[in-house]
């Protein structure tokens, strides 16, 4: 009896025991999916702890205290805001021990369970998870000034201003701010190079900049002060310092707490750069020019847990074993010391240069190459544009396609049909012998549908919330080539055909790399300015309104983005390639890329007003890049947004569906510019 | 929202594997008269599960007497099928949140529409 009883439990560990197998592995090609990190089956000494992460909310000392259960740890690598953490212990037994001990283990995070999963390593590669270190230019000095002299000038400026016909001070949204010399303009990010204040820079800091002289830091005397205070939990919008306002280098005395400064380049390249109290950070050449600069507004930074031996202690950089932790920030007050340009800017970098070109755009985004950069790619460039763009795209989008009407109609009496990616809704209507249920991306779309008394809700198309199987036929309709990765194009065929019974159907269509097939020019080629502003056409894609805003400007933004690809990212793991630049298309022009962002030329009326509103924040030089506007130059009458494609190219959309599992490709065909395939789902 | 819409409806929050039916918690229901077709519902009454929809419209006091178990021959009995076209068709929900039975994650319902999307974490 007792025996059968254990048989029961040995039965019941067993079952959780490969409950916890499968989670492991499924964890283990999580991390090689998404972080390039692949795991082997034989013990080593190294091990990647999943979910054990500070993007996770586990801090170090937590980690480190079970890690220790397992023997004696050589390093913990934490990379900051990731999901895992990687360990390296001295002995092989000891990450044998803590493999059999950790695995599942469920720690508390704050106010959520935290579960570990471990799988051993080959080995850890702090090379490989290195980036350059600083950016091309920067130079950071440790100690420049003294505790005394820090003390000194920190009392000089004191904020309760006693000087105020020498200063301007004010109070910004997120920092106090004052200046010296000349004020700095928020408004064009510049100076009144003809109205210095009077008094110069205050007397205290004359040995300070003498100092910077005589190590060669600069050749000039700076004669522009501007001193920022920050609180724990404010900071500073990314931005580069106006190339005509001031010279290079610029310097910058951090006093009173350390920060974390965020420096990027155009490519997508970041590096945290941790700037230490009483230290002086020298922005030169490509980091002055290229790379814009800012805080974070926080009130913890991940920082190195032990002082790194060299002065430059970049976050992202995980020298000295990367050993990171959470550090607290106080009251930091910034002098940055700048010289004011009397010449019109002449450095190598024209695209970042106003002297050059006039306001420079910030540069398109690259083509993703990690999942989260689809994600954010994705939510910039479609999802929140077509939430601008609703009311005036859903005005334009009346006419249903004549093939896709077919389809439609063939469907039995009574059948369910999902259409994803439903827009307005303007083929939830077609067959009222349907049950016919909508949903996208768009709530302000599906508004729209909800209005039309259509059934809707607002959902992804990759995950969508239809139980498997209930629907006899699905339509998507110009929505997947959104996706901006192939494994999200896939995934998103997959989610059509896991929603549909076996022997139901899916229509595919996507917009067509060759506009031009067959000797025949798509609608969307022959389209007039005129016919496209009435949204006559029957084709889905128009794209152009009132907009005579310079394809000029197009043209010039493709030409540059060619030339502004300079070197690649290091920051990605597996990516060795360059990312590619996304192409602005012109709009009726034949494509000349398969991943690029489309213009859209919003009509005011009816859609979005406030589209062309300021967000309200400070901005200095030039801000984020966003969708909208900022690339047009030229002050159009219509906001221009981009929305970013990937058009398919022929028997691309063919191939990329017989990927899928249980799936047969019942037709395939070219209409009006797009590829469209109907597919049945076999038996599961 | 129509409780035909609920139906087929179920929570996709990653991890769930009992997220359906989503529990409705209406605080405004309206109806809207829609064209009764015999033929229709009872096309869509096998598609349906009837057990689901009799929970739905008890949730939102619009059970009143409908059947708990599916009757037979309902093809030709009016007066059930003209029950389920109410329930199914007629009754809106416009306002309140659906609710994962799992996971307890609360998806709003805002003038008749559920926003069913997903945080990066859930998804």
């Amino acid at each position: 009896m007792e025996t059968c009883l254990e048989n029961v439990k040995a039965v019941r560990r067993s079952k959780e025991e490969k409950k916890r197998i499968r989670k492991q592995i499924k964890a283990s090609h999580t991390l090689l999916k998404h972080e390039g990190i692949s795991t082997v089956s034989n013990p080593t000494k190294s091990l990647v702890v999943a979910n054990g992460g500070l993007g996770n909310c586990v801090s170090r000392e937590q980690l480190q205290a079970v890690l220790g259960e397992g023997g004696e740890v050589e390093t913990l690598i934490m990379h900051p805001h990731k999901p895992y953490a990687l360990v390296t212990y001295t002995t092989e037994a000891s990450a044998q021990n803590v493999h059999a001990l950790l695995n599942g283990r469920q720690l508390q995070c704050g106010d959520q369970i935290v579960t570990l999963y471990l799988s051993y390593v080959k080995t850890v590669d702090i090379g490989k998870s290195m980036c350059a270190a600083l950016p091309p230019g920067l130079v950071l000095v440790s100690e420049f000034v003294s505790l005394e002299e820090e003390a000194l000038l920190l009392d000089a400026l004191d904020w309760t201003s006693r000087d105020e016909e020498v200063t301007v001070q004010k109070s910004l949204k997120h920092r106090r701010v004052k200046h010296y010399g000349y004020e700095f303009r928020y408004d064009n990010n510049n100076v009144d190079k003809d109205e210095p204040l009077p008094g110069g820079l205050p007397q205290v800091c004359v040995p300070v900049l003498e100092r910077c002289v005589g190590d060669r830091h600069v050749d000039f005397t700076p004669d522009q002060l501007t001193v920022n205070q920050y609180q724990a939990g404010q900071g500073i919008p990314s931005h580069v310092d106006t190339h005509s306002a001031f010279e290079d280098p610029i310097l910058s005395l951090s006093l009173g707490a350390q920060t974390v400064m965020d420096f990027r380049h155009p490519d997508g390249r970041s590096i945290a750069v941790v700037l230490p109290q009483r230290s002086l950070l020298v922005m030169k050449g490509e980091s002055r020019y290229l790379w814009t600069h800012g805080i974070t507004p926080r009130k913890f930074d991940v920082v190195p847990a032990i002082a790194p031996k060299s002065p430059a202690a970049v976050t992202s950089d995980l020298k000295d074993h990367s050993n990171l932790t959470l550090s607290r920030r106080g009251t930091r007050t910034s002098l940055t010391f700048r010289k004011v340009r009397r010449t019109p800017c002449d450095c190598a970098y024209p695209s970042a240069c106003d002297s050059q070109q006039g306001p420079a755009p910030p540069s398109p985004p690259s083509l993703p190459i990690s999942q989260s950069a689809a994600c954010r790619l994705e939510a910039e460039f479609v999802h929140s544009v077509y939430e601008e763009i609703a009311g005036h795209f859903s005005s334009t989008r009346h006419s249903p396609w004549p093939q896709v009407c077919h389809f439609l109609s063939s469907l039995e009496p009574g059948s369910v049909l999902a259409d994803v990616g439903c827009g307005n809704g303007k083929y939830l209507g077609v067959n009222p012998e349907v049950v016919a249920m909508g949903c996208d991306r768009s709530s302000a779309l599906v508004q729209i549908c909800s209005e039309r008394h259509f059934q809707a809700f607002v959902s992804d198309a990759l995950n969508v919330p239809l139980r498997s199987g209930t629907c006899d036929a699905c339509i998507s309709i110009a929505v997947i080539h959104h996706f901006s990765t192939q494994e999200r194009r896939q995934a998103a065929v997959e989610e059509l055909i896991r929603i549909i019974r076996p022997g139901g159907r899916a229509l595919i269509y996507v917009w067509a790399l060759e506009q031009d097939y067959r000797n025949q020019k798509s609608k969307y080629l022959k389209e007039t300015k005129e016919q496209a502003d009435a949204g006559s056409s029957t084709d889905h894609h128009i794209h152009g309104t009132k907009g005579q805003t310079g394809n000029a400007t197009e043209d010039h933004y493709t030409a540059q983005d060619l030339s502004g690809l300079t070197n690649c990212c290091s920051m990605v793991q597996s990516g060795e390639e360059s990312p590619v630049k996304l192409s602005i298309h012109t709009n009726r022009t034949p494509f000349n890329s398969q991943d690029l962002l489309v213009p859209w030329h919003l009509k005011s009326e009816g859609a979005g007003g406030s589209s062309q509103g300021t967000r309200g924040e400070e901005k200095e030089g030039r801000g984020s890049k966003m969708a909208k506007d900022t690339w047009d130059v030229t002050s159009s009458p219509s906001p221009v947004f981009h929305r970013y494609y990937h058009v398919f190219q022929q028997g691309e959309l063919e191939e990329l569906c017989v990927r899928v599992k249980g799936v047969t490709i019942q037709s395939s065909y070219h209409d009006q510019g797009n590829w469209c395939v109907i597919l049945e789902k076999t038996g599961d | 929202m129509k409780l035909l819409t609920h139906n087929m409806l179920t929570s996709h929050v990653k991890g769930v594997t009992k997220g359906y039916p989503l529990l409705i918690k209406a605080t405004e229901v309206t109806v809207r008269e829609v064209e009764f077709n015999p033929e229709f519902v009872s096309r869509m009454i096998p598609k349906l599960e009837w057990s689901a929809l009799v929970q739905a419209a008890d949730w939102i006091g619009h059970l009143q007497d409908l059947p708990t178990e599916l009757v037979t021959d309902y093809e030709k009995n009016e007066d059930f099928l003209r029950k389920v076209h109410r329930v199914l068709l007629e009754v809106e929900v416009l306002e309140g949140c659906l609710q994962c039975p799992e996971s307890g994650r609360e998806f709003p319902i805002s003038r008749g529409v559920p926003n069913m999307l997903l945080n990066e974490d859930e998804a």
